[in-house]
C-alpha cells in the first residue's frame, strides 16, 4: 500500500535558523499520527509544511501518493483545524462550514446537503445562523471540526485543538476526535504537547525536540521502549524514574549497583541485560516498581527502600525514595501501609527496565 | 446599637461633602463647556445680524432682529478676488475633490495594511517604516517637488491633481491605521482561509473587510477632516476656478474692501467647516470605538 502521507528528508530553515532537521516520516491510510514535543520543537512548523502554509527548504511531501511540496494548501485534498480555531468572525456557523464549497463553486444544494451532514454528526445544528462570538470554546471547537469535515479530505491536520479548553471538555473533546477517526476511518495528523492526548489517540507518534526527531512508533512502543533518555523522560506521567547506576556482568546477566545516601548500594540482577557499560541509566516506570508481594514474574526482584513521601491519589498511593540521588516514584496500590520514614519491601520489575548511556541518552538495550 | 448610632451621626455630614463635591464639579465642567462654546455662539449670533447692528451693539449679546442675509451672501454672493459668486462653487469643489481623494486613500490603506499585516514579505517592515516616516513629512517639504511632478503629469491646477496630492499624503497615516488594526486579527484566519482555497482578494474581501467598519470609519473622518480642512494644498495646486472651500473663505476675508462684513464673514467660516462637524456628529461614536477596537479582543 502506498503511504498517504510520505515525508522524506524534510529541512526548514528560517534564515540560517534550522527550525526542522531531516525529517521522514509515512503513514497509511487510517493512521493517526501524533507530533508531540515542549515548545518550540518545531511540531506546529511541520503541521504548517505539510499543509502548505510554510515553505519548505529541502526535501519533498508525498500526499496520497502525489508529490505536493510546491502545490498550494487549497490543492492538496487537506482539511486544517487551528489552535485559535480561525473561524471567520463575520460569518455564520453555517457560512464559516460552507465556505471553503463556495469558494471552489459547489452547487448550493450539495453545499446544503454536506451541511446538514455534518451539523448533524457534530450535534450543531441548532447553532447554524449564530455567529462564532456567540459560541462557547466546546462550541467553536466543534464548528472548527466541521468545517474540516465537509471536505472530505485525504488528510485531516489538528494544530493543538484542545489546548483552549478547559480540563474537562478536553478529555471530552479528546473521545470525541477519536470516535470520529474511528467512525470515518481518515487519516489524521495531529499535533499536540500534551503526551497523554498523543498516547490516547495515536497509531503512531513521532516525538520531536530541537526539530529533530527523537523517535517514532506506536504508543507502546514509545512507552515501553523509549529510544532515549528525552523520550523516556516526556512521554508519561508521572514520569519514567531514571536512576544513575553502575552494572557489572556477572555470569548471563548483569548486575546493577544503585548508590543509597546512608545505606548499603541496592543490588539487583538483571539475568537478561548484556554488553551493558560501567556506568548506565537505569529507567524504570512507576507502575513497574510495586509493594513486595504484588508483583509476580521471574524478572521481579525486591528490596527494602526507605519512603521519603507518601501520596495517595485515589486509585494508586504513590511513594517516594531516593536511589542513586534522584527521587524515585513508585505506584501502590490505594490500600497499602507505607508510611514516611519507614523502610517498605519494594518489588522491581526488571521484564520492563530501559538501560541509557549517560552521556549520549541513547538507550542501550 | 452603638454601632447605629455612629453611622447615622456620620452618614449625613459625610452624604454633604459628597453632594458639595459633585457640584463643584458639575458647575466647573458646564464654566469649561460654556468657555469652549463661546467662539461658537459668538460666530452663530454674528452670522444671524445686520451689519448695523454688529456696528452699534455688544459682540456676545444676541440679535435684536435675526436675519439670514449674510448667510445668503456668504453661500452665492460674497466676493473672492473679482468674482462674486460666494462660496457655492468652491464648496462643490471641496466636495469632489474630498470625497474620491478619501475613498481612494482608504481603500489604498486598507489594502497595503491587509499585505503589510497579513502577508509578511521581506521587506515589509521597512516598507511600513517608509510609509510611517511619509506621516511626519511636513506639508511644506513636499511643496515643490510636488508641483513639478503634477506639471509633468499634466494635471497641475485641476481637481484631480489636487485628489493625487491628498491620497499620496493621505496613504500614509490610512496605511498605519489598517496595519495596526489587521496586525491584531490572528494570522490563523488567513491560514484557514488559504486552506478553504480562498486567495488573496477573496480573504480580503470575504473575511477582514466585514471586521473593518470601526477602522473604516476612523479613517473616513480622520481623511475627510485632513482633506477638507487643508489650506496649503489647496492654495499651492489650484487655479481660479478649481480652489476649495478653505481657499475661498480665505479670500472673502481678506479680499473685503470698505467695511468689514463679520456677519458674513461668519456665516462663510460656518459652512466652510459645517461638513467635518456633520461626519464627527454622524461617526463620532464609532470614531472613539474604532481607536481602541485594536486592544480589546471581541
Amino acid at each position: 500500500m502506498t503511504p498517504i502521507l510520505d515525508i522524506k528528508n524534510l529541512y526548514k530553515n528560517y534564515g540560517s535558523v534550522e527550525i526542522l532537521k531531516d525529517i521522514n516520516v509515512a503513514i497509511e491510510p487510517g493512521d493517526f499520527l501524533v507530533l508531540v514535543g515542549p515548545s518550540g520543537c518545531g511540531k506546529s512548523t511541520l503541521l504548517n509544511c505539510i499543509a502548505g502554509l510554510e515553505p519548505i527548504t529541502a526535501g519533498t511531501i508525498d500526499i496520497g501518493g502525489r508529490d505536493m511540496t510546491e502545490v498550494s494548501p487549497k490543492d492538496r485534498d487537506i482539511a486544517m483545524v487551528f489552535q485559535s480555531y480561525a473561524l471567520y468572525p463575520t460569518m455564520s456557523v453555517a457560512k464559516n462550514i460552507t465556505f471553503g464549497m463556495k469558494v471552489r463553486g459547489v452547487d448550493q444544494a450539495t453545499q446544503e446537503k454536506k451541511l446538514n451532514e455534518v451539523a448533524q454528526q457534530l450535534q450543531i445544528e441548532p447553532l447554524l445562523q449564530r455567529r462564532p462570538g456567540q459560541l462557547s470554546g466546546g462550541q467553536r471547537q466543534r464548528v472548527a471540526m466541521g468545517r474540516a469535515l465537509v471536505r472530505d479530505p485525504k488528510l485531516f491536520l489538528f494544530d493543538e485543538p484542545l489546548s483552549n479548553l478547559d480540563a474537562k471538555l478536553r478529555v471530552e473533546m479528546r473521545s470525541e476526535i477519536k470516535k470520529l477517526h474511528q467512525n470515518l476511518n481518515a487519516t489524521m495528523v495531529y499535533v499536540t504537547h500534551d503526551q497523554i492526548e498523543a498516547m490516547t489517540l495515536a497509531t503512531k507518534i513521532v516525538v520531536l525536540k530541537g526539530g529533530i526527531v527523537q523517535q517514532i512508533g506506536s504508543p507502546a512502543e514509545i512507552y515501553n521502549k523509549p529510544a532515549n533518555l528525552f523520550v523516556a523522560d516526556f512521554m508519561g506521567s508521572p514520569a519514567m524514574n531514571l536512576i544513575p547506576a553502575r552494572a557489572k556482568a556477572n555470569g548471563s546477566g548483569t548486575k546493577i549497583e544503585i548508590e543509597r545516601a546512608g545505606a548499603a548500594p541496592l543490588v539487583l540482577t538483571d539475568t537478561h541485560a548484556k554488553d551493558l557499560p560501567e556506568d548506565v541509566i537505569l529507567g524504570l516506570r512507576p507502575e513497574d516498581i510495586a509493594e513486595a508481594g504484588f508483583r509476580a514474574g521471574e524478572d521481579v526482584q525486591e528490596a527494602d527502600c526507605l519512603i521519603d513521601m507518601v501520596e495517595p491519589a485515589g486509585a494508586d498511593t504513590y511513594v517516594v525514595s531516593q536511589l542513586g540521588g534522584k527521587q524515585v516514584t513508585a505506584r501502590l496500590h490505594a490500600e497499602t501501609n507505607a508510611r514516611s520514614g519507614e523502610t517498605l519491601p519494594l518489588a522491581f520489575d526488571l521484564s520492563k527496565v530501559s538501560y541509557f548511556a549517560p552521556e549520549s541518552g541513547k538507550r542501550l538495550n | 446599637m452603638t454601632d447605629i448610632a455612629l453611622t447615622t451621626a456620620h452618614s449625613p455630614s459625610r452624604n454633604w461633602g459628597r453632594i458639595a463635591l459633585r457640584w463643584l464639579l458639575f458647575t466647573l465642567l458646564g464654566l469649561f463647556a460654556l468657555f469652549y462654546l463661546m467662539p461658537l455662539f459668538v460666530m452663530v449670533t454674528t452670522s444671524l445680524k445686520s451689519l448695523e447692528e454688529i456696528r452699534t451693539g455688544s459682540l456676545v449679546a444676541f440679535p435684536r432682529e435675526v436675519t439670514f442675509e449674510a448667510w445668503r451672501t456668504a453661500w452665492s454672493g460674497a466676493c473672492t478676488g473679482i468674482q462674486c459668486e460666494g462660496l457655492r462653487p468652491y464648496f462643490w469643489n471641496s466636495v469632489i475633490l474630498a470625497i474620491p481623494a478619501v475613498l481612494i486613500s482608504t481603500i489604498l490603506g486598507a489594502l497595503n495594511g491587509y499585505v503589510i499585516a497579513q502577508w509578511k514579505f521581506k521587506g515589509a517592515n521597512l516598507i511600513f517604516s517608509l510609509m510611517l516616516f511619509g506621516c511626519f513629512i511636513p506639508f511644506q517639504v513636499v511643496l515643490l517637488p510636488m508641483a513639478r511632478t503634477l506639471g509633468i503629469m499634466g494635471i497641475a491646477g485641476t481637481i484631480p491633481g489636487l485628489i493625487f496630492v491628498h491620497v499620496i499624503y493621505g496613504i500614509g497615516f490610512t496605511t498605519l491605521f489598517f496595519r495596526n488594526y489587521y496586525v491584531t486579527i490572528p494570522q490563523e484566519l488567513v491560514k484557514a482561509a488559504k486552506v478553504d482555497g480562498a486567495g488573496f482578494f477573496r480573504i480580503f474581501w470575504s473575511i477582514f473587510l466585514p471586521l473593518s467598519l470601526p477602522i473604516i470609519v476612523v479613517t473616513v473622518i480622520w481623511q475627510f477632516t485632513q482633506i477638507w480642512n487643508d489650506f496649503l494644498f489647496g492654495v499651492s495646486f489650484s487655479q481660479a476656478g478649481t480652489q476649495p472651500v478653505t481657499v475661498a473663505l480665505n479670500n472673502i476675508v481678506n479680499s473685503t474692501t470698505g467695511v468689514k462684513e463679520y456677519n458674513v464673514d461668519m456665516a462663510a467660516a460656518i459652512i466652510a467647516a459645517l461638513p467635518t462637524l456633520l461626519v464627527y456628529v454622524v461617526a463620532g461614536k464609532y470614531f472613539i470605538r474604532g481607536l481602541t477596537a485594536g486592544s480589546v479582543k471581541g
